[in-house]
């Protein structure tokens, strides 16, 4: 029930919310567990195994009983949440469980990284004395606690501090702090891991504390019940002061888990603090002096205090507990005697809050005096303060928090002004605001070393020590008689100190119990290790602003939007979508690929191939390194011409793949797999750093400043020729490359068509591709791809191969040198596994026979009039009369119509993955089939020759043939074209769209965001993008303007508004179009940035000017400093869109 | 969150780098000449000491350097080795 008057909460004020559907009321400054009790609710949950009532038991984060659903949040501490209008919490019975089909909860959540020279958990007094110190130095200094008020217990008790209530003291010490322009302060703020190199993660009740600022006084904020929004904060500290506090414990005592026992310090708190009596007649078991304060705090508020029972008087102990039908408590029993009474509150001693302290990996020890784990040695650049190291008592904890407090500081650099008779930056010469106030608490002795009152084994299974996981004295017991000696054994067998409060008040008793029972002191046995978090944490602020959308970066060309308006299906490639088919009113993928393919075979296709990573490799050594990187030649490759090369590691396993290009003597472009464009580039690097510094060469990225068009097919040439008239194609062999800027050209091809593939900037890229469909290129995806180079017998890295594979495995031994005396992996091409027999190797498969569909052939069928050995029938389809009637009839070769289940063609044709063997029944592995498609299938299969009869086994055991691996055009007879299947291009075309170098048809990355960046400006930020900026990436030591990006590794920028600072263009790589360039201007930039960037962004750190490449959520940046309050985001154009949608969600949240 | 002092760019996350394994594993000289143990040891073989660890980490996501470090895998405190390998340009300041 509620006082008539005192505590901190505001009367004026109702507060609705609903308990298991009851309408009940509060105030604002309760917790949900002080409105309940004010209510006269006693039970707030049942026991997770036992069923057993549970009441409240503590009044902070240590709660083990009072664990509730609020609103969409499955479990919290009701002692730790503050009320609010309109709140809906129910009890749990047993688990919270988490609901997948709940609505997920509309709170925002996000994260933010700060520095700071230190970092004060804790806002207790110790921990407000600790900033204060730090503070008066002009340290950066962040000061978090998890209540809604800083004080800590000194809001829970009537302590006089200088003969005044301490809420006096607080007030004076937390302006101070406030008008310190580098101290942070952070309430409703939970410090919940401390990692390595002094790194804190904490959550703040973010929601809560800007409606508290809003409203200038105690935080309502989370409407509609919920919790609110959180910020997940990531901080790195150069000092940390741990200033965590105690956490009270119980005694072992039968009956001692029943409605109505609770802490002592917790029935002080709900007396003082929120005004609230948690009964009416009290028992007192305490064990400490503490507890005594607690009783004359409940007499004071008119609890009538039935006994004290204190062991270290005449040993006495409680013994048992008496209980209502409900079970809730009626009396206690102490050694025979009964004692009517509705509360027993409870002090078995204090654990200092070492959590944190441990999770940093410091030493504790067990101090016999205050009986209690306190730290010893710390690991970190931190120390502890206050009752979280035993120094209990506000007088003492003050005093610890200065020492403490200035000594950080000085060890992060900074002149300590501590005793030092003057005042701080802050000072209003107004004394020394570092002075340890008069206190008027009594001092504290020793605890009784009590942890459980014998009992009997009747007894004992009463006895709770982890309430929330009903571990009792007696499963305690049991344990240690298996012949556990480790309380972790101990902790995982009976489940002590696993539940949701991670044994904060069982801890220690788990321990001393089974101290007891070992015969050993408290300290030989130790502690469980103490892991993050702290306090429990929702997924859903761990997962922050990345989710949905925004869970990991979406990589896009330039052409993608065109594609989305052709309806195209999308598939991942890393984190590229790539288009991976484009069917026509409403056509399966299968016979969308199929018209696709057709085209790409029999007339002209176009295909976005601006996904493969792209690196200009440039330096006098360039030839000479490719030569140690690649397994074939490169240094003496003409320039203007292209050459297929393949890399291996140093174990000789294929590791990526491409075409490279001679652009000049010391230019080369070297082209890489989708997915492997950073490893390669990494690759690259680490053998130029690492091992030939000497060579004089360098590497660029240019896979986002070139959009790509391959344009496929026998009759590809007038297409491309219209595209490139600036090119003389009567002059243009095969495997050779022209330029005619702003585009370059390569008549590569990855089909055995005749193919060109077309390079331009980004900004001409979706012109490029419209103008190629305008001329009659039918545009297709990555799956016709495949299939075009499947029947080509073209392993695809990472496909064909799994890092295990040798060039000589796929059958191209042809590109491995023998002439060069040394390249990356030569040497274990002849380690005895890699040169000996019995390796798996690249083979084609046909089916050998037609099975009725759905029956699998039996082991006693003999095999049918297969194919074996004529790759030509079933490899070339595309000419075939069945695939040219128009409706994509399966051709020869394939079972029957294959099926899609979830992309993949499972049923009628083989099936990806599946094992080959060598006859019916037989399990003994020979391979696995790599790649499989109507008529076309490659392996990797051992000890196998053309003509061989296999099983390729997926759950049906299917015949097939081994057969070359070359489908189509073995005699590569047509990959410079067709004349007879050249058609004259549309008469309709539009020059309009075919001219797609024309200025006005340039599209930057970020042109499609203009308008919402525009709404979405504030008076705190505006955002928009600076388009079209020429740049250059320049290596040398020599000085340059521009940005430095690494060493010897510049970007030079042209100005936005004067052009100056233009890039000559000689001079390095043309980048222009592979960034796009985001302005965010305001004085609430950093804000905004905070929420992504890890580094430190203080403004006396990161000064105008700077730059630097680092994160920005989950993209890769360069940051740049252009003004005060001008930052500058340089991002590769196909993270922009993902970069400007993540900006905008952030701007949404400021 | 480990901080791992970048000789160029200064402390940074840990997420800013990549790990590049052992430090102080050269190529051979003469890949040709190595028998097969010897080249397998080149390949394969690593320590794996509990304790301090001289190691090679990139700054992919900053600079790009390769640079080395000695690093306690226990305790994972770092302690810079001057002139490592890849921190050639440590003394060009920014
Ligand atoms: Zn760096």
């Amino acid at each position: 029930m509620r006082r008539e008057s005192g505590g901190r909460i505001d009367r004026s004020r109702v507060l609705r919310f609903t308990f298991d559907g009851r309408e009940l009321t509060g105030h604002p400054g309760d917790t949900l567990a002080s409105a309940l009790l004010a209510c006269g609710v006693r039970i707030v949950g049942r026991s997770v195994d036992l069923g057993r009532p549970r009441g409240i038991f503590t009044a902070g984060v240590e709660e083990p009983n009072a664990l509730v659903r609020v609103g969409d949040e499955p479990m919290v501490a009701a002692t730790a949440v503050e009320l609010r209008e309109g709140m809906r919490a129910w009890s749990l019975r047993g688990k919270g469980r988490l609901d997948p089909a709940a609505a997920a909860g509309d709170a925002r959540h996000d994260k933010a990284y700060l520095h700071c020279d230190v970092l004060v958990v804790g806002g207790g007094p110790a921990g407000l004395a600790a900033a204060l110190a730090a503070g008066e130095t002009g340290a950066r200094v962040v000061l978090l606690d998890g209540g809604p008020e800083f004080g800590g217990d000194l809001l829970s008790c009537r302590t006089l501090l200088d003969g005044a209530p301490a809420e006096e003291w607080i007030s004076s010490v937390t302006a101070r702090l406030a008008a310190f322009p580098e101290v942070r302060l952070l309430p409703r703020t939970t410090a919940i891991g401390y990692h390595d190199h002094n790194y804190v993660v904490a959550v703040e009740e973010r929601d809560a504390n800007r409606a508290a600022g809003d409203e200038g006084g105690q935080g309502g904020g989370g409407g509609g019940g919920t919790l609110g929004g959180r910020r997940l904060w990531h901080f790195r500290a150069g000092q940390i002061v741990l200033a965590t506090g105690a956490h009270e414990r119980s005694v072992a005592f039968p009956g001692n888990d029943r409605p109505g026992v609770m802490l002592a310090s917790a029935a002080r708190t709900y007396v003082n603090r929120y005004g609230v009596l948690p009964g009416r007649r009290a028992v007192v078991f305490t064990c400490t002096d503490s507890g005594h304060e607690a009783a004359r705090d409940l007499a004071a508020a008119g609890v009538e205090i039935a006994e004290i029972v204190d062991p270290r008087r005449d040993g006495a102990v409680v013994t048992g507990t008496l209980a209502d039908g409900e079970g809730i408590l009626t009396g206690v029993v102490i050694g025979g005697r009964e004692v009517a009474c509705d509360l027993l509150a409870v002090s078995g001693g204090w654990n200092p809050a070492v959590h944190l302290f441990s999770q940093s990996r410091g030493r504790l020890r067990f101090d016999d005096a205050l009986q209690a784990f306190v730290p010893e040695v710390s690991a970190q650049a931190e120390r502890s303060a206050g009752a979280c190291r035993g120094e209990y008592g506000a007088a003492a904890a003050v005093a610890d928090g200065f020492a403490a407090g200035a000594r950080a500081a000085e060890a992060a650099g900074l002149p300590a002004r501590w005793q030092d008779g003057t005042t701080g930056p802050g000072g209003n010469g107004g004394g020394d605001p570092l002075r340890v106030p008069e206190c008027d608490e009594p001092a504290q002795r020793s605890p009784a070393a009590l942890w459980a009152v014998p009992a009997g084994d009747d007894g004992d299974r009463e006895s709770f020590v982890d309430l929330q996981r009903d571990v009792t004295v007696a499963d305690l017991g049991r344990a240690a008689g298996t012949g556990m000696r480790s309380v972790e054994h101990v902790k995982r067998y009976t489940t002590a100190g696993t539940g949701a409060d991670q044994g904060k008040t069982s801890g220690a008793v788990t321990v001393g119990v089974v101290a007891g029972l070992l015969g050993a002191s408290p300290g030989q046995v130790g502690t469980t290790t103490f892991r993050p978090p702290y306090t429990p944490v929702a997924f859903g602020v761990l997962a922050g602003r990345d989710r949905g959308r925004l869970s990991d970066p979406v990589r896009i060309t330039a052409m993608h939007d065109r594609h989305v308006a052709r309806g195209a299906f999308f598939e991942n490639v890393g984190q590229w979508k790539r288009a991976r088919h484009y069917p026509a009113d409403g056509e399966s993928m299968e016979r969308a690929v199929e018209r696709e393919r057709r085209a790409a075979r029999t007339g002209v296709a176009a295909m976005d191939a601006s996904t493969l990573g792209k690196i200009e490799v440039r330096g006098r050594d360039a030839g000479e390194f490719l030569d140690r990187i690649y397994t074939n030649v490169f240094s003496s490759l003409p320039v203007g011409s292209c050459r297929y090369g393949l890399m291996c590691g140093a174990d000789g396993m294929v590791l990526d793949d491409g075409v490279t290009t001679r652009l000049a003597g010391d230019r080369y472009l070297m082209t890489t797999t989708t997915g492997n464009a950073a490893t390669v580039l990494d690759w690259l690097e680490e053998w130029h750093q690492t091992e030939w510094p000497h060579l004089e060469v360098s590497f660029t990225s240019v896979t986002d400043h070139w959009a790509v068009v391959a344009v496929v097919g026998p009759g590809a040439r007038p297409v491309a020729e219209t595209l490139v008239p600036g090119v003389d194609f009567d002059d243009f062999p095969f495997m050779t490359y022209r330029e005619s800027a702003p585009a370059r050209v390569f008549r590569i091809s990855f089909s055995g068509e005749l193919a060109y593939e077309i390079n331009v900037p980004w900004w001409y890229g979706a012109a490029l591709w419209e103008a190629a469909l305008e001329l009659g290129a039918v545009p297709y995806g990555t799956e016709t791809m495949h299939v075009l180079r499947a029947e080509k017998g073209f392993a695809i890295v990472g496909q064909e191969t799994d890092g295990t594979v040798t060039p000589q495995d796929l059958g191209m031994s042809w590109i491995v040198s023998g002439r060069k005396p040394d390249f990356v992996g030569k040497r274990s091409h002849s380690r005895p596994d890699t040169a000996g027999p019995g390796r798996k190797r690249l083979v084609g498969l046909v089916p050998a026979r037609l099975p009725e569909a759905g029956v699998p052939a039996t082991p006693d069928e003999p095999p049918g009039s297969g194919t074996p050995g004529a790759p030509e029938a079933a490899g070339e389809p595309g000419e075939s009369g069945a695939a040219g009637d128009g409706e994509g009839t399966p051709t020869e070769g394939v079972l029957t119509e294959g099926v899609l289940t979830e992309g993949v063609l499972t049923e009628g044709v083989l099936t990806e993955g599946a094992q080959i063997v060598a006859a019916p029944g037989d399990r003994r592995m020979l391979g696995h089939l790599t790649s499989a498609y109507p008529g076309v299938a490659l392996a990797m299969v051992r000890d196998a020759e053309a003509g061989d009869r296999l099983v390729a086994f997926d759950g049906r055991e299917i015949p097939v043939t081994v057969v070359d691996p070359v489908f189509h055009d073995p005699g590569n007879t047509r990959r410079d074209g067709i004349p007879d299947a050249v058609r004259p291009l549309p008469a309709a075309a539009d020059p309009e769209v075919t001219q797609w170098w024309r200025p006005e048809r340039a599209v930057s990355p970020l042109a499609g965001f203009a308008e919402r960046f525009a709404a979405a400006g504030t008076a705190g930020v505006t955002i928009r993008e600076i388009p079209f900026l020429r740049m250059r990436e320049v290596r040398g030591e020599a000085p340059k303007e521009g940005l430095r990006l690494g060493p010897g590794w510049w970007l030079t920028v042209e100005d936005p508004q004067t052009g100056a600072g233009a890039p000559a263009v000689d001079d390095g790589v043309d980048v222009s179009a592979q960034r796009a360039v985001v302005e965010l201007a305001g004085p609430r930039v950093r804000d905004v940035l905070m929420t992504g960037c890890p580094i430190d962004l203080h403004p006396a750190v990161f000064e105008v000017g700077a730059h630097t490449q680092t994160l920005l959520a989950r993209a890769q940046i360069v940051l740049h400093r252009a003004g005060p309050d001008v930052y500058r985001v340089l991002v590769r154009s196909s993270f922009a869109g993902y970069l400007a949608e993540w900006l905008l969600d952030a701007l949404e949240g400021l | 969150m480990q901080l791992i002092e970048c000789p160029w760019c200064g402390p940074r996350d840990e997420i800013e780098f990549r790990y590049g394994g052992q430090a102080g594993i050269a190529y051979p000289g003469d890949p040709a000449a190595a028998s097969d143990e010897e080249w397998a040891e080149y390949v394969f073989m690593r320590d794996n000491p509990r304790g301090w660890f001289h190691e090679r980490w990139f700054h992919v996501h900053g600079c790009r350097t390769w640079f080395s470090i000695r690093r306690h895998t226990v305790t994972h405190e770092i302690e810079r080795t001057p002139g490592s390998p890849g921190a050639r340009d440590a003394g060009d300041p920014r």
